[in-house]
């Protein structure tokens, strides 16, 4: 019987290695996985590289991940952000690696890795900073910049149902990064608010199907905040 | 007293709100339309109510609508600001690859963004003021290289007087001749092969005296 769903945050997160690439999903603070950031802290994994679209809020999730100097690198593209103090400070002062991407250059890059394709090319950034030294190629007469696939090793998603086999359903924009991030990691971590019966998700409203799901830790925390 | 001070105490500047409410009454009814951090989320308030105007946040929104009454707060919708927002009926979510297949795709009539600097070529910069600033560029050069119309809103002029609107913009472009129109806190102006055509003033403004504290070379809109 295949059963996905681990019973403590210790075996959700066992076995990630110092060094690893980790995608974390969320918009700001809505569907980031919080709880999982904490078991990661406590599973004490250093040397990461983060993946996010924001670099942290205030002092909680991502940001206490990197306030506790767990962090080498975070690849994301917008830190200046509602109240990154944790991050500004630690890059001020030159205690961790920035690299800024485009947004929707970063969600394909993943989208590409969990898709077996290895490199594309987009009009995004064109005759900008952010194509230096990248391979521009014409097509119909447009410019585009090459961008390759991007992995991860571990990606950390915040769903809303789940069930055993790790089909994943989302609540409102909480979606974002997290069905794109759950495709591009060898190991894909979820936490739900609901753990469901198999059968009980309606097929149609399944937006990661199981196959990309490796855990799934039941995470009944309520509602996110902002700030 | 400088310039740009005299400018000022001349007239009552738009604030924020009128700057989005005037780029909302100029979107046509059907269009698709994109509103990014700053001063354009604040439109999404300002669709007239008779209008069908389809916005969409980066974030996975399509169909996103106004500000939540306090009550009615669904904590799990968020625009680009990360501010609280609402779903019009025949709204729809989607992940992050979908929302800029939307974007880059060409399949949004319009993005409305805010900016730093803009040039009479429609060069624009939103991501960084320096080489050392922490730079943040979010989905502003997906958007810039695949709606099918960029309008920023932006202060004319900066804190210090500093006009935004150049010849050539000294920030790290967000993109190049994308722009199409301006509005500002002061004007509102299309960008033409000839550079910035004014379309209207703020009431108590001169065309002279917009020009004093605009960088770039004015001309007057057909």
């Amino acid at each position: 019987m295949i059963n996905k769903i681990v019973q403590t945050m210790a075996e959700a997160l066992a076995g990630i290695r110092d060094g690893s690439v980790v995608l974390i999903g969320g918009f700001g603070s809505i569907g980031q996985p919080n709880a999982l950031i904490y078991g990661l802290i406590e599973q004490g994994a250093k040397e990461l590289t983060v993946v996010a679209n924001n670099a942290g809020v205030g002092h909680v999730g991502l940001a206490r991940l990197m306030e506790v100097g767990r962090v080498r690198k975070i690849v994301c593209s917008y830190p200046r952000t509602t109240d990154p103090v944790v991050f500004e400070e630690l890059y001020r002062t030159g205690r961790i690696e920035l690299e800024v991407m485009p947004q929707g250059t970063m969600a394909e890059r993943m989208r590409a890795a969990g898709a077996g394709i290895p490199a594309f090319y987009t009009p995004t950034s064109v005759g900008t900073k952010l194509a230096e030294g990248k391979e521009v190629r014409e097509f119909h007469g447009r410019q585009y910049v090459l961008e390759e696939a991007f992995f991860g090793d571990v990606a950390l998603v915040e769903a809303w149902e789940a069930d055993r086999w790790g089909n994943l359903t989302y609540n409102s924009s909480a979606r974002n990064f997290n069905p794109v991030m759950a495709t591009a990691a060898k190991l894909t971590i979820a936490q739900a608010q609901h753990i469901v019966g198999l059968g009980e998700l309606d097929p149609e409203k399944i937006a990661t199907p199981g196959i990309f799901v490796d855990r799934v830790v039941h995470v009944p925390y309520g509602e996110p905040t902002i700030t | 007293m400088n310039v740009h001070a005299n400018v000022l105490a001349a007239c009552k500047p738009w604030t924020r709100e009128e700057i989005a409410a005037r780029a909302a009454r100029d979107i046509p009814e059907g269009f698709y339309v994109n509103l990014g951090i700053g001063i354009p989320v604040l439109l999404a308030n300002y669709v007239p109510p008779e209008r069908e105007v389809i916005l969409q946040s980066e974030n996975g929104v399509l169909g996103m609508g106004a500000t939540p009454e306090p009550d009615k707060i669904n904590r799990w919708l968020i625009n680009a600001s990360k501010k609280y927002v609402t779903l019009v009926p025949g709204g729809a979510y989607m992940h992050h690859a979908d929302s800029f297949a939307i974007i880059r795709g060409g399949h949004l009539d319009l993005c409305v963004l805010g900016a730093f600097q803009v040039a009479e070529n429609g060069d624009f910069a939103n991501w960084a003021m320096s080489d050392t600033d922490m730079p943040s560029v979010g989905g502003a050069m997906d958007l810039a290289a695949g709606a099918k119309a960029v309008w920023l809103l932006m202060e004319h002029t900066a804190k210090n007087g500093a006009s935004k609107l150049m010849r050539r913009c000294t920030y790290p472009l967000t993109a190049l001749g994308a722009a199409k129109r301006v509005y500002t806190n002061l004007a509102v102006l299309d960008i033409t092969a000839e550079g910035f055509a004014v379309r209207d003033i703020v009431p108590g403004l001169t065309f002279e005296a917009l020009q004093d504290v605009t960088d770039a070379p004015l001309h007057r809109a057909n």
